[in-house]
């Protein structure tokens, strides 16, 4: 797997994400790729209803939710997020791609879209851009890419 | 069955096992059957609804399972982990996202449920009541099964577009 530059907060602490998602599989794929990125583990939720309860009790910094849940799908989740605290960021991480998924989910709040299979490359690019963009983290951060 | 619906799912299979696999799949086989699904190794089956409906299974022979949940975890897995069986539900869930994305663009509009180990009771239901394409990918892991039973409602596309039917 890649390597990244760490992508700290400019209080030097790391970003602390929640990862929203119903498949543990995906979960563990996503946190393996946010500690390549130097990040923290906040939390995790399976469906939408808990990520709302989770991000009230982590506060992450950013969040990566998946779409198609039970329970509650992640742009009803992302509404819910938004609405009670505006300053969320919200990358929306799902195989389903389409135009109207997207838009959607960008009208309810979510800040980005990555499809999967997420590439890490892609998913640090979108997730540093959405931190320099709110002034969480230093914006000089490159990738850099471990030889094999 | 229209081949044009069923060729983004093989576009999609192909193009997500290179990725997770990093490595080559090919077709080695393609075939129709009505009869009842008989498992190959660790399969889940996805369903969707709307202007077209039906269901798709992806089955894995337990190496190449493993392969991609390696792949994807970054490390060693037992074989006889959880994660696996994850693993592969995760792979139908990217391949029939993204297949689903390429139909929606061209005007199809239907819901995909979330996906899910397939069970001995759906395996002895699957096929008996509608034909499949059983796609049969090659890969340097082992072999990918590819079920994909589905129906296109004309109907419903035509009254969705406010076209009288004729």
């Amino acid at each position: 797997m890649k390597q990244f530059e760490a992508l700290t907060r400019k209080d030097n602490q790391p970003v602390r994400y929640l990862i929203v998602d119903d498949s543990v599989f995906a979960r563990k794929s996503l946190a393996k790729m946010i500690e390549s990125f130097g990040g923290q583990l906040a939390g995790e939720a399976g469906d939408g209803r808990t990520a709302i309860t989770e991000y009230a009790r982590t506060s992450p910094d950013i969040v990566l939710m998946d779409i198609t849940m039970p329970q509650m799908e992640g742009i009803e989740a992302v509404e819910h997020i938004v609405q009670q605290h505006p300053d969320a960021r919200v990358v929306m991480v799902s195989s389903v791609g389409y135009q109207d998924n997207i838009l959607a989910a960008l009208q309810k709040g979510a800040r980005h879209f990555v499809q999967k299979p997420v590439k890490p490359a892609a998913l640090y690019e979108i997730v540093r851009y959405v931190l320099n963009e709110d002034g969480v983290t230093a914006p000089s951060i490159v990738v850099r890419e471990e030889r094999q | 069955m229209r081949m044009d619906l069923i060729q983004p799912f093989i576009g999609s299979l192909d193009a997500v096992l290179a990725e997770m696999m990093q490595a080559p799949a090919t077709i080695a086989d393609l075939a129709m059957e009505e009869n009842g699904y008989r498992k190959k190794g660790l399969a889940a089956v996805v369903t969707f609804t709307g202007q077209i409906e039906g269901r798709i299974i992806l089955d894995m022979e337990p190496q190449a399972a493993l392969r991609v949940a390696q792949c994807l975890t970054g490390g060693e897995v037992d074989s006889t982990e959880p994660i696996v069986r994850e693993a592969v539900c995760e792979l139908a869930n990217m391949v029939i996202g993204n297949a689903v994305t390429q139909l929606n663009d061209r005007g199809f509009e239907f819901k995909v449920d979330p996906p899910s180990v397939l069970s001995e009771e759906q395996c002895e239901k699957a096929g008996h009541d509608s034909e499949a394409t059983i796609l049969r990918f090659e890969t340097p892991s082992g072999h990918v099964h590819l079920n994909i039973s589905m129906h296109y409602h004309a109907r419903r596309a035509r009254e969705r577009a406010g076209v009288p039917a004729i």
